[in-house]
């Protein structure tokens, strides 16, 4: 178990610069899920940690110690990678011994050490395998084997689930959730997946253009999104986001619509309403023409526009409902304590 | 799986294998046979008549100590051929590897050798060293060192490993830079976190996933070496001083086109077709089983 802080870190590829000025901590035994689109620069910063990637400025410790210039394998931390990285011509359990191997440590302890990590994640009858004979589960449990046996101060995890099947992923993001919690190892998760990142986080922060927009719990980050990319980037399907104009504490949305909020903004703003905060209401404040209707079982999508500016709306309601409101226009009201609001030019969150 | 496709006739399948066929009929089997008759007899001083003399040219060559000794010649010759042009190219291919910029000039060059034929290899090779107006035999003079390989049997023997080696490298680096780089990063990477330094992972991670091409590799060297490297012989020493340099290829060659004894020339060429063949049945069998594909 460590602690890993990251200071006004930067990294650029010549002139393009893909972090800039990034800072934060992970503590001890956290799980941390570092999420964006790609090409956020997520990926960078994990192999920055990792030590495969150079760091342009400011600094990163593990544990208080400075680790800029230190070879990965002086780190003392462990990755498990996208595509597994399994040495292809060794068995699982080569695999999982390699890097006990090169410390030097004694046979038997290996061999004990191996069989633990082996019985943890339920790979005791393939450890005499090669890899091209497992499936990709099997696969992704002994790129876990490799990084436990040797425990490390971290682990890092670079997309590890995004070449599983959708179930297998499910799964596998239990497992992994499960052995975290076990095992209490720092952890700094990469993924795009924002699923993966609400379910697995202890905290996450939500990257975008090399800069990070949020750090909190995933209930924090889904409640109260500190700008207006994290607000469109978590939730699916993603928030709504119409132009509005604030005046005494009334929201008056660009087709004259009026929301009652208690907020001291005045002046242009954008609104974020959550699709699964809206409900029919006869007589609601907002109206919407439906163009189509989605069912996905739990609950209805709504694609509408609204009514005489023609903006699009996304609306979920739960349950199955009938085809009967499309082409017609509707009355909707919102739960006005989840609405969300954005300053125009900074795009911050204005409480 | 099943991919068999079954035919129901016989002469399409004949037909389409026909190409194939001829070819190997006209190029192979009919000279392989035609060598294998001429074995067995002896022509006359003028190509006039033959005699038939049954097993006499086999009996009477295993009995020549220069033909056995040509065998020690070969050995020689195609191993460190092999080993020097692929430890080489291997070395190249992994500086390459770790290259990111110039990389394809640095690539093109190493390429050229492997467009110069063997013969004009040879002539430049033959001409640096040559002892008299030879550019690196007269530096190695102000050395102190007087190098002559029309004399010298061992300097010979270097001079023709040499260049066959500089012909050969290009070919061995092309593979063995293909093969590098088809190595996915990440378990290169994945073995670097854990903790195996350069030297380490390539002992235990990238030499046995080179495996499969080295292999390839080693059985086409050899069979090169075998065949390939007459040119280089033949402008640089023309298997001498003393034979030192006379593989058996060349020998063939001396013996049936100077030396105008056609029945042993064919006798020879007999062995050597059973030998390279023993000799690549022998890697599939042994060598190959080491290989991790």
């Amino acid at each position: 178990m460590a602690k890993i802080n990251l200071k006004n870190l930067e990294k650029s590829y010549g002139k393009t610069k893909v972090l800039h000025d990034l800072s934060f901590d992970i503590n001890e035994g956290e799980l941390i899920v570092i999420v964006g689109p790609s090409g956020c620069g997520k990926s960078t910063l994990l192999r920055m940690v990792a030590g495969l990637e150079e760091v342009n400025a400011g600094s990163i410790f593990i544990d208080d110690k400075k680790v800029n210039d230190l070879e990965p394998m002086e780190r003392n931390i462990a990755m498990v990678f996208q595509n597994y990285a399994l040495y292809p011509h060794m068995t699982v359990f080569q695999n999982m011994s390699y890097a006990l191997k090169i410390l030097k440590i004694p046979k038997d302890e290996i061999y004990s050490r191996v069989q633990k990590a082996a019985e943890i994640l339920e790979l005791g009858e393939l450890l005499e395998r090669q890899p091209s004979q497992l499936s990709g589960g099997q696969r992704q449990r002994v790129a876990m084997g490799r990084a436990i046996v040797r425990n490390p101060a971290a682990f890092l995890f670079d997309e590890p689930l995004s070449n599983l099947d959708a179930k297998l992923r499910v799964q596998m993001r239990l497992e992994i959730k499960k052995l975290q919690t076990q095992l209490k190892t720092t952890s700094l998760y990469v993924t795009h997946d924002q699923v993966e990142a609400m379910t697995l986080a202890d905290r996450m922060v939500v990257m975008n253009e090399g800069k990070v927009e949020h750090i909190g719990t995933p209930l924090e980050v889904y409640t109260k999104p500190k700008t207006l990319f994290t607000a469109q980037f978590i939730g699916s399907p993603a928030m709504n986001i119409l132009e509005c104009e604030c005046k005494n504490g009334e929201i008056i949305l660009s087709n004259g619509s009026t929301l009652k909020i208690n907020t001291k903004h005045q002046g242009r703003a954008n609104l974020g309403l959550r699709p699964e905060d809206f409900s029919i209401d006869e007589n609601g404040p907002i109206k919407l023409k439906i163009e189509l209707m989605e069912l996905i079982g739990a609950n209805t999508l709504f694609h509408c526009r609204l009514e005489k500016n023609n903006e699009p709306v996304v609306v979920s309601i739960p349950g199955v409902l009938e085809n009967k409101y499309i082409g017609k226009s509707v009355g909707f009201s919102y739960d006005n304590s989840k609405i969300h609001l954005f300053a125009i030019n900074s795009n911050q969150r204005i409480s | 799986m099943k991919n068999n496709v079954i035919f129901k006739g016989w002469w399409l399948p004949l037909l389409l294998v026909a190409p194939q066929l001829i070819i190997s009929a006209i190029f192979f089997f009919y000279p392989s046979g035609q060598a294998i008759w001429n074995s067995l007899f002896l022509p006359d001083p003028f190509g006039l008549k033959t005699e038939y003399v049954g097993l006499d040219n086999f009996t009477f060559l295993l009995s020549d100590s220069y033909y056995r000794a040509s065998f020690l010649t070969t050995a020689i010759f195609s191993i460190s051929v092999s080993v020097f042009s692929m430890g080489l190219g291997l070395y190249l291919a992994v500086l390459a590897d770790r290259l990111i910029k110039g990389a394809g000039v640095y690539q093109t060059l190493l390429i050229w050798p492997y467009a110069v034929a063997p013969a004009i290899a040879g002539i430049l090779w033959m001409f640096m060293f040559n002892g008299r107006i030879g550019l690196i035999s007269w530096y190695l003079g102000l050395l102190g060192y007087d190098w002559n390989h029309a004399l010298n049997s061992g300097e010979a023997m270097s001079l023709v490993v040499v260049a066959s080696t500089w012909g050969r490298v290009s070919y061995n680096f092309l593979f063995f830079l293909a093969g590098l780089q088809a190595i996915p990063k990440s378990i290169i990477e994945a073995a670097a976190i854990d903790g195996a330094n350069f030297w380490k992972r390539f002992r235990s991670i990238i030499f046995p996933l080179l495996s499969p091409i080295s292999f390839f590799l080693l059985v086409v060297n050899i069979v090169y070496s075998f065949f390939e490297t007459f040119g280089v012989i033949d402008i640089i020493t023309a298997g001498g001083p003393e034979q030192s340099t006379t593989t058996l290829v060349y020998k063939i060659y001396a013996d049936g086109f100077i030396g105008q004894d056609l029945g042993s020339s064919a006798a020879q060429s007999v062995i050597l077709l059973v030998l390279v063949g023993l000799l690549t049945v022998f890697q599939f069998k042994y060598i190959e089983r080491k290989v991790h594909y």
